[in-house]
């Protein structure tokens, strides 16, 4: 074998390993939600063990994970909805009848969705008290539809301006109505676009923490603020049944981020990076 | 066929659209509703600013008087406290930029090139980024770090090394440590896409004028990820001035304030002391430094826009 072949298997045998090395740790949490309390914390750590489900049958039939997994899906779909439904029409507007001010526009938009988060949040608690929507769904909906929004116009946008605009004027000839070329003509041509957005907004929307901890105290709170509750006091700390708990609650953003892949940094970049 | 010539008149698609010019207005309710969600608290944020209002003194919500409007910033100023405050996010931040930065980039270097399981490999990296930073936290405290039961407490002693509670011994290396396993993802996804559209034949023609691999990196691909690396800095520190989770679950920001970033400074002003003037601004304070950085970052995509323009 000639040396740069040898240097390249040498290379990929490396990546491989420091990849397993990052993912170790969360491999390692599904695998102890899998064992019983006892093996969880065995040393030295056993690999190879007869799997038992009870953590998971804990976790979903004798602890609060489903009302909090409710209130996340609630959140995220609304917030998401609501970004889209606001979204679309504005992206629509912003790609085929842009104006001398779209372009500032559009940056003014990267830069509410980089607003530090913790700048904002004294007056939005204020706020969400005096009209009573703290620790509601609505309230939160509210908040994360405007973070999501930046991000769905920029999406949708730059996805619409790879339609061929032929294809548009083509219905407008045959006399399509702008309800019926929104829905008929460009939905259908962006349905993977709106796929990648929705997932990355899903993406966000599951995992934010600060606004939701501040905003919310259990009736609307998020699986986020349960899976925090898992910082407390070791002694009495279910290892396994956390263990369950937790990835039950970051399996489907993993799956989310795994199908989404080549939009993930585009969607984080805003547009930077196509 | 001449089908082309019928379908495509010969006009711009600027007049083409000329008939629904009214449609621009189809942005206005989106940009309503951004206006209302974010410049509202933006706007009450410095108002709060100016008054002494404690939540548990109801009777003090009122503007300070033109005099004595900028008390909570003096104070702030002349507090010990704001100074480590300022001195760990400062910390944090460049520490985490450093680490992610050199990982990100051997791992980007890495994955960009073809071999079996580069899929598999990509999905594994990726997914510390995925998950809530709340779970990544409770995960390496509990699982990992727990002195008793964590993977620590049995690999440790394996290598000869005593068996310490790492959160409490080096909590804000630890918390750096944590932030970091959770950006180096990041890092590399935006290096790995600036790889990938450096065109195959400029590599080629400097391979074949003799460059070797170190002035390969230095002269070829460090020029051609300028840009890259610059967005992936700049958003990289405008994401960590914003790390909360892993603090609030790992440290609470203690031992005293050793671990208390800018985010967590304001959380404790505003949610613990419930001082909503003095933590309106410290919230400013933290607007202010994103925004220097965002307009940092829009300059870098501007410039890029036209270049690809």
């Amino acid at each position: 074998m000639s040396r740069a072949k040898l240097t390249h298997h040498v290379l990929n045998v490396v990546t491989l390993a420091l990849a397993f090395l990052m993912f170790f740790p969360i491999l390692w949490m599904a695998l102890t939600s899998f064992k019983t309390e006892d093996l969880a914390i065995a040393f030295p750590p056993q690999v190879v063990f007869t799997p038992t489900l009870v953590n998971w049958q804990q976790a979903i039939f004798n602890s609060p994970l489903l009302e909090f997994l409710s209130n996340t899906l609630i959140i995220s779909f609304g917030s998401i909805l609501l970004a889209l439904a606001l979204g679309f029409p504005t992206a629509y507007a912003m790609a085929y009848y842009s104006t001398k001010r779209t372009d500032g526009l559009l940056l003014w938009m990267i830069s509410t969705r980089m607003l530090p988060p913790a700048g904002v949040i004294v007056p939005l608690y204020i706020l969400f008290r005096d009209l009573s929507l703290l620790d509601t769904h609505l309230g939160l909906i509210i908040v994360f539809g405007g973070m999501n929004f930046p991000l769905v116009v920029w999406m949708l946008r730059s996805f619409m301006l790879e339609i061929p605009f032929d294809v548009i004027e083509a219905a407008r000839i045959d006399g399509a109505s702008l309800w019926q070329e929104l829905t008929r003509v460009i939905m259908p041509l962006l349905y993977p676009g709106l796929a990648a957005t929705s997932l990355l907004a899903l993406i966000f929307t599951w995992n934010e923490f600060f606004f939701v901890v501040n905003l919310t105290t259990r009736e609307a709170s998020p699986l986020s603020v349960y899976v925090s509750t898992f910082r407390a006091a070791q002694g009495d700390l279910f290892i396994a049944r956390m263990s369950a708990v937790v990835t039950a609650a970051i399996i489907p953003v993993l799956i989310a981020g795994w199908v989404a892949q080549r939009q993930l940094v585009t969607g984080l970049t805003m547009g930077a990076i196509k | 066929m001449n089908g082309e010539i019928i379908a495509a008149p010969n006009l711009q698609p600027e007049v083409r659209r000329r008939p629904h010019e009214g449609r621009k207005f189809l942005s206005v309710p989106g940009i309503l509703f951004l206006i209302i969600v974010t410049q509202v608290p933006f706007a009450l944020t410095i108002y709060f600013s100016f008054t002494g209002w404690n939540l548990l003194r109801p009777d003090s919500q009122r503007f300070l008087g033109w005099e004595r409007m900028w008390n909570n910033y003096s104070w702030i100023l002349r507090n010990p406290d704001f100074y480590i405050v300022i001195k760990n996010t400062v910390a944090l931040t460049v520490s985490v930029v450093i680490v992610t930065f050199i990982l990100g980039m051997l791992l980007a270097l890495l994955m960009n090139r073809r071999f079996p399981g580069r899929g598999l490999a990509r999905t594994m990296l990726i997914s510390p980024f995925l998950i809530m930073p709340v779970a990544a936290a409770v995960l390496w405290k509990n699982l990992m770090l727990d002195p008793s039961f964590g993977l620590s407490a049995w690999l440790l002693p394996l290598f000869g090394l005593p068996s310490v509670f790492l959160l409490q011994e080096a909590p804000m290396a630890t918390i750096i440590g944590i932030v970091s396993w959770q950006f180096t993802p990041f890092v590399m996804l935006i290096l790995l896409a600036g790889l990938q559209s450096l065109p195959d034949s400029t590599r080629e023609a400097a391979w074949l004028d003799g460059a070797g691999p170190v002035a390969m990196f230095r002269f070829i691909i460090l020029p051609h990820l300028r840009r890259f690396i610059e967005i992936a800095l700049l958003l990289q520190v405008i994401f960590v001035l914003n790390v909360f989770g892993e603090i609030f679950v790992t440290t609470s920001g203690g031992p005293g304030i050793q671990t208390t970033n800018l985010s967590y400074q304001i959380f404790l002003e505003a949610f613990s002391r419930w001082n909503i003037g003095r933590a309106s601004a410290y919230g400013l304070f933290a607007i202010v430094l994103a925004n220097i950085l965002v307009l940092l970052f829009l300059r870098v995509v501007r410039s890029q826009q036209k270049e690809t323009a």
